[in-house]
C-alpha cells in the first residue's frame, strides 16, 4: 500500500517537473517573433496537438468536399506542390499539415470573406506521409488527407 | 541577385488569381553545413499578408516546412483591372519586405 502511494507521488513530481521545464524553456527562447505567430502550433509534434493549438479544437470531421491535389510520388521532398480547394461555405482558414514531419504544421492561411477557398503552395515533406488539409468553415473543422510518396527527403536530408 | 518577387494578379470573370514567387532561403534550422558540421540557423518567413486596395484578403502563418523560395497562389473576388494587390512578409529574424502589383 505504502509502496503504491510512493510510486504515485514520484510519478506526480516527475510529471510536474517536466511541465515546468517545458514552460521555462518556452520562456527562455527569445521572443523576437510576432506575437500573432502561433509558435506552439508550429512546434507541436503531432497533427492533433498542432490543430488543437492552432484552431482550438482537434475534432476533425472528414469531408469529401475538400479537394487536395498533390503529386502521388514526389521525387524531391523539398518541393512538393500542394493545392487545396473546397466547396464548403464560409471558410475562414485553411491549414496544411504533413503528418510525418517532425512538426506537422506547415502553413495556415486565414481567408477574409470574399477570398475564395483555394490555396496552392509548396511544402517540404520529410518522408512518405499523408498531407492533411484542415478547413475551418462556420466554426467546424473539416479535414481531408492524401498520401505522398517521397523518394528523397525534404528536411536537410 | 535574383529578383525578390515575382507576382501576378490576373482577373478572369469576377475572380482574381494571384500567383507569387518569393525569393527566401526558408532554412529549417535542421540542415547542417557539410564543411563545418554546424547547423545552419533557422531563417524562414513566418507571416505573409495579402491586401487588395489596402484591405486584407489573406494572411498566412508559415512554418519552416514551406519550401525554399515559397510559391503561393490564391483567388479572390471583387477586384477590377488596375486595382492594387500588395503582398508583404516578415521572417523569424524580423526582416520584412513587400511588393505590390496591379491587377491585369
Amino acid at each position: 500500500m505504502i509502496n503504491i502511494r510512493r510510486r504515485k507521488i514520484l510519478k506526480g513530481t516527475l510529471a510536474a517537473g517536466a511541465v515546468s521545464l517545458a514552460a521555462s524553456a518556452g520562456i527562455l527562447t527569445p521572443q523576437t517573433v510576432l506575437a500573432a505567430w502561433p509558435k506552439s502550433a508550429f512546434s507541436a509534434k503531432s497533427v492533433n496537438d498542432a490543430v488543437n493549438s492552432l484552431l482550438g479544437s482537434s475534432s476533425l470531421t472528414g469531408s469529401s468536399d475538400i479537394n487536395i491535389k498533390t503529386p502521388a510520388i514526389a521525387e524531391n521532398g523539398a518541393v512538393v506542390n500542394v493545392s487545396v480547394d473546397t466547396n464548403l461555405k464560409n471558410v475562414s482558414s485553411i491549414s496544411i499539415l504533413v503528418e510525418k514531419n517532425d512538426s506537422p504544421l506547415a502553413a495556415n492561411f486565414n481567408l477574409a470573406p470574399g477570398t475564395i477557398p483555394f490555396i496552392k503552395t509548396r511544402v517540404k515533406v520529410r518522408k512518405t506521409s499523408s498531407i492533411i488539409a484542415v478547413v475551418k468553415s462556420g466554426g467546424t473543422l473539416y479535414s481531408a488527407g492524401k498520401e505522398v510518396k517521397v523518394t528523397i527527403g525534404g528536411c536537410g536530408g | 541577385m535574383a529578383k525578390k518577387w515575382k507576382v501576378r494578379a490576373n482577373l478572369k470573370g469576377d475572380v482574381t488569381t494571384v500567383k507569387a514567387l518569393i525569393t527566401h532561403p526558408m532554412e529549417t534550422g535542421m540542415r547542417k553545413n557539410k564543411k563545418t558540421g554546424k547547423k545552419v540557423p533557422a531563417h524562414y518567413i513566418q507571416d505573409l499578408v495579402a491586401e487588395h486596395n489596402g484591405k486584407k484578403i489573406l494572411n498566412a502563418d508559415w512554418g519552416p516546412a514551406v519550401s525554399a523560395n515559397p510559391y503561393i497562389s490564391f483567388k479572390f473576388k471583387g477586384a477590377k483591372v488596375g486595382d492594387k494587390v500588395k503582398l508583404s512578409w516578415v521572417d523569424n529574424k524580423g526582416k520584412s519586405d513587400s511588393h505590390d502589383v496591379a491587377v491585369k
